[in-house]
């Protein structure tokens, strides 16, 4: 799957900067995020649960992040395990630009899900992360655009980006686990796998 | 048609009263007392090393037995699993053979790959495990297109099999056949891919292990189509236990189309997990897993070309096809795009020259081996599509060029330059008849009706041959045949009249419990509701070697003759002595024995009684009325026929419908026609389904299988398909005591040519299965924007 886009959002690139990195505006940020944790300054692990339809699913996931060019943007990439379930993946190029007064975040995505997770849903996936995407920055815009956003100083800005990686895993293991649960119930449960993949786009996008 | 139910009458099928009411019993229909459940960890990658496999956890979780992984089952000796078919190359070498274990060692090679069997109390507890083995896979380019496998610079799908070749091999004099082609008045040459298929049996495989430590002996129940066959291979090639310590029961089995025929990863370790809990363990596949990990069919890319003189006569024909073999060599893939190919590119035609090479190689992607036909359809397709274009480009008629070139009436038997010897049939009658069923004189001014509503409309014929009654065992050991494949049938009276019948062919879903029963009832003169055929279970048939190839009635059916003639020789001993008469006296005609001349008769039911209760018996004769034959075809059976199909497209939407079907089938002998009809039907709607809705996808970047549900892999419906006219023409077989030639096969065979002829006669462009709408869509707008 491939996704590109951009976000105009109302607030400056410092703002913007500093939401992406304050891991409490990611956790209200990515639908189901529940835990984010650190593992280096580059890693992260992340617990998301999400629901598609009839079934939840929770996935645990690694993210790393690399390319790192504060502020102009960065590569994110992570990957979830569902152990039966398959697996998911994925990678996103995120640039942040100013223009007047708001940020505009451009994204683009590249995300591969394998064994069932794509024999039963690589038809669904693209639905799926685009809703993703558009929840995502529909919660951050009103946070950030609400000023709700720590104003929080450079501690934040560094210990950000690492929180969004972790997000980003513990979504992943999140949807792992939920996906074993259900496993064998219902295609649904397999469309549960693929929300991870569109956790780790979102992560991409906070990161920047 | 022929009333009652002896030979040639339409008998129910004694079967279905169970399936239609629930009481088929099938594999997943039996337990054993204690048993517990095994669940496959597979593959999610298309191609890995695997660093390192921890299965600490999932060892102590809930409920689990065991956790087994591929080191495990090479240290105990188990597999690899086995290739039956010795391949010679051209350079003389014999097949490249990369090791197939049954779990994964070092690589995973496919999606679905086995990495570990896990066994639980409850299937729930076995799959929860299975999520706590921690796997380090190490992720490798993978390589699923045949063509791509076998250029310069692919993947290494075996490190041990330089460029993914298993093979490169030949057939025909290619020098006689390029000198034809040098001198050619026209060539038709034709690109083709026949696109891989996944079976879709109705009931998936599984298997149940059940060992025996008082006595030393596994019992596995599977899904199979030849259960001796199953139990040879894992007794003499997997080390599993001695034949006489393994007993291989195979019982109602809900389809198999090639796809039951192979010995799998499943079953030998569920034999294996069982004997070392000393548990019955049972694996029953889900849907998902038979996407993934049964055997596939077709999957050949080829081009082809036809030579013809300026009459239209056939000069020679040039074919070169690459087929995909998968990751693992299936138990008989090696035969399918060779033997069983190759050696029926002559179709219908007297073809003198051919020519026929084929590569076949390794991808990763699932086994591909025998499906419904298996080489034969891809013959037939490559035949008659090439036959079509040859016409189209010459302006003759297409019945007019195949009937130019057809093997004479007289001509039989005939030998063709690709090893077969045909042994009967009328080409000619079968065309014509069907040309008549499907009114193709009125084509014309249906195809005007159809343009005066803006559709198009095709009309396509598919002039099919195939070999069947597999086969004489010396000449397929010749070819690299490693089994003999005769046939055993027993036939077993009872004290009080009647019959049990033996065979070594299986049944699933081919009516062997009511035509089998037909033959010994007619021959015999048993009442058919007094007759049980038995059959699925080594421990109770004398031996056999199982269904494929359009086998069982003339093997299978010719071996039960075989020992009805025995029966006759000995009851007329029996009947002699009743009646005080010289036994060369003694005349038999349907289960009455009579003296020549006189009034004087017993029934076989007499003779059956005294047979077992031999108070007044000939001195000397063994007691008894029970006898077993082998029998070893002398040659291969040749069904052929004619299908014509007519289309109309709309060129506005590219959805296809199949506007009729006429099919005329030369099948020899019928002993059921209802059977013969069902199979025809069940036949053609496989081909409709390869040719306009199936195909098998792996994406090309990941090697992940996008087709590997219904939601994605579209299965032909009733809906999408004609009310089918189904004639036989009936040329007997003469090397066979029946005189047929087998029937499960054809119309998968003839289908699809007949089909995509008529779809690439109405858009006037050639084009490859399946003929989805958008394909054809696409083919109707450029055919239209080029006019």
């Amino acid at each position: 799957m491939e996704m590109t886009g951009e976000q105009r959002i109302a607030a400056s690139r410092e703002t913007v900067w500093q939401a992406l990195n304050d891991p409490d505006v990611l956790r209200q940020s990515i639908p189901g995020a529940e835990t984010v944790d650190k593992v280096s300054d580059t890693e992260f692990t992340a617990t998301v649960t999400a629901k598609v339809g009839p079934v939840k699913a929770k996935f645990k996931g690694n993210v790393a992040l690399s390319d790192i060019d504060p502020p102009n943007g960065y590569t994110i990439s992570g990957e979830g395990k569902g152990g039966a379930a398959g697996f998911g993946k994925g990678e996103a190029k995120v640039t942040l630009t100013e223009d007047g007064g708001d940020t505009v975040l451009s994204y683009a995505v590249t995300a591969s899900v394998g064994g069932k997770l794509a024999q039963i849903g690589s038809r669904l996936i693209d639905g799926v992360a685009k809703k993703m995407a558009d929840d995502f920055f529909t919660t951050f815009n009103e946070i950030v655009a609400a000023g709700t956003a720590p104003t929080a100083g450079e501690a934040a800005v560094e210990a950000a980006p690492e929180d969004v990686t972790a997000a980003a895993l513990e979504a992943a293991d999140r949807a792992v686990e939920e996906v074993r649960q259900a496993r064998g119930a219902n295609p649904w449960v397999w469309v549960g796998g693929l929300i991870l993949v569109v956790v780790l786009v979102l992560i991409y996008f906070s990161r920047s | 048609m022929t009333e009652g139910t002896g030979i040639g009458a339409p008998v129910r099928r004694k079967e279905d009263k169970r399936f239609i009411t629930g009481k088929g019993r099938y594999l997943d229909d039996i337990n054993r007392t204690g048993q517990a459940y095994a669940y496959f960890l597979r593959s999610p990658h298309a191609h890995a090393k695997i660093n390192g496999i921890d299965v600490a956890a999932a060892k102590a979780s809930s409920g689990v037995v065991a956790v087994l992984t591929g080191a495990e089952l090479a240290a105990d000796q188990i597999g690899p699993l086995i290739c039956g078919w010795a391949i010679t190359q051209k350079n003389g070498e014999p097949h490249n053979a990369p090791a197939h274990p049954a779990l994964a060692v070092d690589k995973v090679r496919y999606v679905g790959d086995h990495v570990a069997i896990v066994i639980a109390d409850s299937l729930a507890e076995a799959k929860d495990a299975a999520e706590k083995i921690e796997v380090d896979y190490q992720e490798l380019p993978p390589v699923v297109d045949i063509a791509s496998a076998l250029a310069d610079g692919a993947p290494q799908v075996h490190d041990d099999v330089a460029g993914n070749l298993c093979y490169d091999w030949e057939l025909g004099d290619k020098a006689a056949t390029d000198a034809a082609f040098s001198g050619a008045h026209h060539v038709a040459k034709l690109d083709l891919v026949n696109n891989r298929l996944i079976p879709n049996a109705m009931e998936p495989r599984a298997a149940l292990a059940d060992y025996d430590s008082g006595i030393d002996e596994l019992t596995l129940y599977t899904t199979s189509q030849n259960p001796h066959v199953a139990r040879l291979v894992l007794a003499a090639f997997n080390g599993i236990a001695p034949e006489n310590k393994l007993r291989v029961i195979a019982p109602d089995v809900g389809g198999g189309f090639g796809s039951k025929i192979f010995i799998y990863a499943e079953e030998l370790c569920c034999l294996w997990a069982a004997r070392k809990i000393n548990r019955p363990v049972k694996w029953t596949g889900e849907r998902s897993e038979s996407f993934m990990a049964d055997a596939h069919g077709r999957d050949h890319v080829t081009t082809a070309e036809l030579a013809l003189d300026q009459e239209g006569k056939f000069l020679a024909m040039r074919v070169s096809t690459m087929a995909n073999f998968g990751a693992y060599l299936s138990t008989f893939a090696t035969a399918v795009p060779s033997y069983l190919y190759g050696t029926l590119l002559a179709g219908q035609y007297t073809t003198p020259a051919i020519y026929c090479e084929v590569k076949g190689g390794f991808t990763n992607t699932a086994p591909v081996d025998a499906y419904r036909g298996a080489g034969r359809p891809e013959a037939t397709y490559v035949v008659e599509r090439l036959v079509e274009v040859a016409a189209r480009d010459m302006g003759i008629d297409p019945a007019e060029l195949r009937k130019r070139n057809f093997v004479a009436p007289d001509a039989f038997p005939y030998q063709t330059p690709v090893i077969m010897a045909y042994d009967s049939g009328n080409y000619q009658l079968s065309l014509d008849k069907a040309m008549e069923m499907i009114n193709a004189s009125g084509f014309a001014q249906r195809k005007a009706d159809s343009e005066s509503r803006g559709k198009l409309r095709g009309l396509g014929y598919s002039a099919y041959i195939e070999a069947c009654g597999i086969a004489p065992s010396a000449a397929v050991g010749s070819l690299g045949a490693g089994v003999g494949l005769w046939e055993s049938g027993q036939i077993r009276f009872n004290p009080t009249g009647s019959v049990t019948i033996y065979t070594g062919s299986h049944s699933h879903g081919q009516g062997h419990e009511t035509t089998f029963a037909q033959l010994v009832s007619d021959h015999l003169g048993v009442p058919i509701e007094n007759i049980e055929v038995s059959h699925g279970d080594t421990g109770t048939v004398p031996f056999g070697m199982g269904t494929y190839g359009s086998r069982s009635l003339a093997v299978g059916g010719s071996a039960i003759m075989k020992a009805a003639d025995k029966i006759v020789e000995k009851s007329k001993k029996i009947a002699a002595h009743l009646m005080e008469a010289a036994v060369e006296d003694v005349e038999h005609s349907r289960g009455v024995f009579s003296v020549a001349g006189t009034d004087k008769s017993v029934t076989i039911a007499e003779v059956a009684f005294t047979a077992y209760v031999p108070h007044n018996y000939p001195e000397g004769l063994e007691p008894g009325l029970d006898e077993t034959a082998f029998y070893d075809p002398l040659n291969f059976t040749f069904p052929a026929g004619t299908h014509i199909a007519e289309v109309e497209i709309d060129p506005a939407t590219g959805v296809v419908e199949v506007a009729d079907w006429a099919a005329v089938d030369d099948f020899g002998n019928i002993i059921n026609p209802m059977i013969v009809e069902g199979q025809v039907h069940g036949g053609i709607a496989q081909g409709v389904g390869q040719a306009l809705l199936e195909n098998t996808v792996y994406d090309k970047e990941t090697g992940q299988l996008v087709t590997g549900s219904y939601m994605d892999y579209c299965m032909p419906r009733a809906d999408d398909l004609p009310s089918f006219k189904v004639e036989t023409t009936n040329t007997p077989c003469p090397h066979n005591p029946l005189g047929v030639k087998g029937c499960g096969e054809a119309g998968a065979i003839a289908a699809p040519a007949a089909l995509m002829n008529a779809i690439t006669n109405a858009l006037g462009k050639e084009i490859d299965m399946p003929a989805t709408p958008e394909k054809v869509w696409q083919a109707a707008q450029t055919a239209q924007a080029a006019e």
